[in-house]
């Protein structure tokens, strides 16, 4: 009785020592740093040299330069070392890099080696903006619609059937005939031809028309293409905000959740998002030589100076052949013939027709795809703040025309698949698929946000205290053992949030601190029980036993009952709910290890194994 | 040591009397709830709330005074915790750019005050937010209701599931009634307040029902009167002791937890109380009203060992 296999024993100090290293991240807190990442590609091995020299040559005292996958980490000692660091280091890389201010962990590597993190906090924690947006999906489907309308037209026009006019409202195309013969033989035509569509024959102010729907897949697929599209382009342009670690995730169907940690000036924040790009694919000039005109300042006729991403000037013609808007997909992939990467775009009908146009006599000319954005700057004008508009315009690519090219054509000649996955990145994300709108606005105050932690941490830790304190003055020995589990169980949730990379809020702590309240129950049950068995006359040993014995139906039925609440909370709830739940949920089972099989594993280790008089219970 | 003393009170003696308190407790809280509503928080109506720090006191009409001015005519001010710390409202209008308001409200504060203006809070919440929000709330308790009512059918017996529903249910009820007479705000934090208490009050009711199954298995003679007040004395050292443990951490983060938690301690502690109480005399006496009886819970020959830890 009351004694334990080893493999148990072992399989506790197993969990607790793993927990322990899991949890260890927390502890060693954050490094003030500043992040350098590339715009579109990894960052260079060389560029960790380049950073060295610029620090150095102002004299600004740094921990370490660190490479890490696609960025550059500069930890320093002090965030009045960071701040110094910030203008020379944007000054020396150009607008090429992403210069962001970052809180580093300090977790040392051997620890990141075996991927354990600290926590990832909660902006309510930490300091920061968290945007809600919606994508208006009605206007993805009415774009979709206008296209398919012209098309349609021309379809029907070139089948020579007679149709007499064409109308429709948010979902749905209408088109109207003269004869209900038309309209059968408009009906197989078109369901032939668009299978995306779905027709319907109806009756439209008396006369035969059908009505035009997407089907339920093209609908989805819009949507989705919307979604991901827009994700793209904020990833974009939060990108210019040089925000490290932003978070930017799909929640629902149609919005999406943007955080920006350590962002103040939000103001700024939203016009970037709301920033608006575009693309133009324009001929190269065969006039005059690019470095001339631009040491001159001399343009030949019908041309404009324009600039590669580079930095090296290229002379294009004035008139534009065509813009983004008629972009209506960007892949990247690999061309056929030479197996080289490139990238594949659909234009809509129009934009097929003046793409044609343009590239019938130009044959074997190169073609540039000029990237536009506008973005707002803020100046300080006599000590107040004015925004403009700044328009940057760059050229992404330039490529010769192998043939005349249509509605879908392939752009070759890039250097990498990365650079063609970036490019038709671009070529989507120069624009929204969908207008959104903040529905959701949360900023938290760098003040306000150490505040809660240090509120938030101080009432966990004296909630804990007391609770400690009551059970060890109440239950003596086995109050004691009961502590040991309530510690070892707040080490278990806090490495279990660690590696799932949960994020911890305010009301999360607030949940862990009552799950700590909450988890001695178990231990209560146990323990009354054990004391109900010596009153009743059994010896010490035998109402251990019975103790846990009992109790363990109890426990377990209590905590599924729990359980079951905070799978269901967090499978209907949303924000801090869920972020509840999780905590709730992860409680409940390591303190079931914990206070069931930890404080057992211990009392048969103290009372196990020997006869026992009298309990100290 | 100091320790509970086997008590034998005759809680079910007196069960009529709880009900019968109880069910004016539940109806003067949906009064409470029907006439003077809950004071939501902005999560659940939309609007924007600003939170600012002055660094010296500024008076409030000065601050409403400038906010009428620059054309927020509904704006409320209102002073939180010190008198430098200044809490504005403005309910969601439905024309311009609302997600705006939040830096508009903030910069004719810093225009106007009569001080340095440090931002603590901009909180925006599109009114279909919110409003999705109270669907998505209501929905996730129903549904959780139903999960525990399948759950303890299941396990124990469909009269003591039912107790056990309506006993978690007369904890949130009035629990919501104490928000609705006190008029604190109800926001997101107190939900969730809420879902956990329903996890806290099932948690008692089901370790008392779990001894009234075993008391009406053990024990041979008995009515079940006797039966569930036994089981009641038998776990009432426990539920005190859990509750206290429960409401010593909640007394900590009441008071020193800072303003985000402190309604979500205030319905906890609420809540643990009723939900104490409950589990005592409204689940054991539901229990009794829908005539649990020995038959109904006497084990089925083979499943009975497969709870063994």
């Amino acid at each position: 009785m009351n004694r334990y296999p080893l493999w148990k024993y072992l399989l506790i100090v197993a969990v607790i020592a793993v927990g322990l290293l899991y949890a260890l991240p927390n502890l060693y807190g954050e490094d003030p740093a500043i992040q350098i990442s590339h715009r579109d590609t990894p960052v260079s091995a060389a560029l960790g040299g380049e950073i060295g020299t610029v620090l150095d040559k102002d004299h600004i005292r740094y921990k370490r330069i660190e490479h890490e996958g696609d960025t550059y980490l500069v930890r320093f000692y002090d965030t009045e070392q960071q701040l110094k660091a910030i203008e020379p280091l944007k000054t020396a890389l150009g607008s090429r890099y992403v210069v962001a201010v970052n809180l580093a962990p300090a977790t040392p590597k051997w620890l990141r080696d075996l991927s354990a993190q600290p926590m990832y906090l909660g902006l309510d924690l930490r300091g920061g903006v968290h945007f809600l947006l919606q994508i208006d999906m009605g206007a993805a489907v009415e774009q979709v619609l206008d296209r398919d309308e012209t098309g349609m037209r021309r379809f029907l026009m070139a089948q020579q059937i007679r149709y007499t006019e064409v109308s429709r409202d948010k979902e749905a195309l209408y088109i109207r005939f003269p004869d209900a013969t038309q309209r059968d033989k408009a009906e197989t035509a078109l369901g032939t031809e668009y299978t995306d569509l779905t027709f319907s024959p109806v009756q439209r102010d008396g006369v035969p028309a059908l009505a035009v729907h997407m089907s339920a897949a093209a609908l989805a697929e819009t949507q989705r293409y919307a979604m991901e599209q827009n994700i793209t382009t904020l990833r974009n342009r939060v990108n210019e905000l040089g925000v490290s670690e932003p978070v930017i995730q799909q929640q629902g169907k149609d919005r999406i959740v943007v955080e920006l940690p350590g962002v103040q000036d939000t103001a700024r924040a939203k016009d970037i998002l709301g920033a608006t790009a575009g693309l133009e694919f324009r001929l190269v000039s065969q006039q005059g030589n690019a470095a001339n005109v631009e040491r001159t300042g001399n343009l030949p006729p019908n041309t404009r100076l324009f600039h590669e991403r580079n930095g090296s000037p290229i002379l294009l013609q004035r008139h534009v052949i065509l813009t983004g808007d008629y972009v209506v997909n960007a892949a990247s992939g690999f061309a056929q013939q030479s197996n080289s990467p490139a990238v594949f775009i659909t234009l809509n009908a129009e934009g097929a027709h003046l793409m044609s146009d343009a590239t019938r006599n130009n044959v074997g000319r190169m073609m540039a795809v000029v990237y536009i954005e506008s973005k707002p700057v803020t100046h300080m004008v006599a000590g107040k703040k004015v925004v403009s508009h700044q328009k940057s315009e760059e050229v992404i690519n330039v490529a010769r025309i192998q043939e005349q090219l249509g509605k879908r054509f392939q752009i070759t000649g890039l250097d990498s698949p990365q650079q063609a996955r970036n490019l038709s990145l671009l070529l989507r994300a120069g624009s929204l698929a969908a207008p959104m709108t903040i529905i959701e606005e949360r900023t938290v105050g760098p003040s306000l946000g150490k505040e809660n932690i240090q509120q938030g941490f101080n009432s966990a830790v004296i909630g804990f205290l007391l609770v400690v304190l009551f059970m060890a003055v109440y239950y003596r020995i086995f109050g004691l053992v009961a502590n040991l589990a309530l510690i070892a169980n707040v080490v278990l949730i806090v490495a279990v949030m660690s590696m799932i990379q949960a994020t911890l809020t305010l009301p999360g702590i607030a949940g862990i601190t009552l799950t700590v309240g909450m988890a001695v129950d178990a231990n209560v049950l146990i323990f009354e029980r054990i004391r109900e068995e010596l009153r009743n006359g059994n010896t010490p040993q035998a109402s251990i036993h019975a103790g846990y014995e009992r109790a363990f139906g109890t426990i377990a039925d209590s905590n599924i009952t729990t359980l079951i609440a905070a799978v269901m909370l967090f499978a209907f709830g949303s924000g801090p709910v869920k972020g509840f739940a999780v905590t709730l949920s992860i409680g409940i089972v390591t303190s079931m290890f914990t206070a069931i099989m930890g404080t057992r594993a211990v009392i048969n280790l103290v009372y196990g194994r020997r006869r026992v008089k009298s309990l100290a219970i | 040591m100091f320790q509970f003393k086997q008590t034998h009170i005759n809680f079910m003696s007196k069960r009529h009397l709880w009900m019968a308190m109880s069910v004016i407790l539940v109806i003067l809280s949906i009064v409470a709830l029907a006439t003077r509503g809950l004071n939501f928080g902005i999560d659940f109506t939309g609007g924007t709330v600003v939170e600012v720090h002055y660094d010296k006191v500024v008076p409030l009409s000065k601050v409403r005074e400038s906010l009428h001015a620059h054309g927020f005519k509904d704006a409320q001010a209102t002073n939180i915790g010190t008198a430098q710390d200044v809490m504005i409202r403005v309910a969601p209008k439905l024309h311009e750019d609302r997600s705006k308001i939040g830096d508009q409200v903030l910069s004719v504060l810093q225009a106007s005050a009569g001080g340095q203006v440090v931002l603590r809070k901009v909180e925006f919440v599109g009114p279909v937010v919110g409003k999705e929000l109270r669907q998505d709330g209501s929905l996730a308790l129903l549904y959780t209701m139903i999960a525990i009512l399948v759950y303890v059918a299941f396990r124990f017996e469909y009269r003591l599931a039912i107790g056990a529903v309506i006993a978690s249910m007369h904890d949130i009820i009035v629990t919501l009634g104490v928000f609705a007479i006190t008029q604190y705000e109800f926001n997101l934090t107190v939900l969730a307040a809420l879902l956990a208490l329903l996890g806290y009050s099932l948690n008692d009711t089901i370790v008392v029902y779990d001894r009234i199954r075993e008391n009406f298995r053990r024990m041979r003679k008995g009515s079940p009167v006797e039966v569930v007040n036994t089981a009641v004395n038998q776990t009432l050292s426990r539920t005190v002791m859990t509750s206290l443990t429960v409401v010593l951490v909640l007394l900590s983060l009441f008071f020193l937890g800072g303003s985000v938690i402190h309604n979500f301690s205030v319905a906890l502690l609420v809540g643990v109380v009723f939900g104490t109480y409950s589990s005592v005399y409204i689940a054991s006496s539901l229990a009794l009203l829908l005539g649990i009886s020995k038959a109904d819970l006497m084990p089925v020959k083979k499943g009975e060992v497969d709870d063994r830890p």
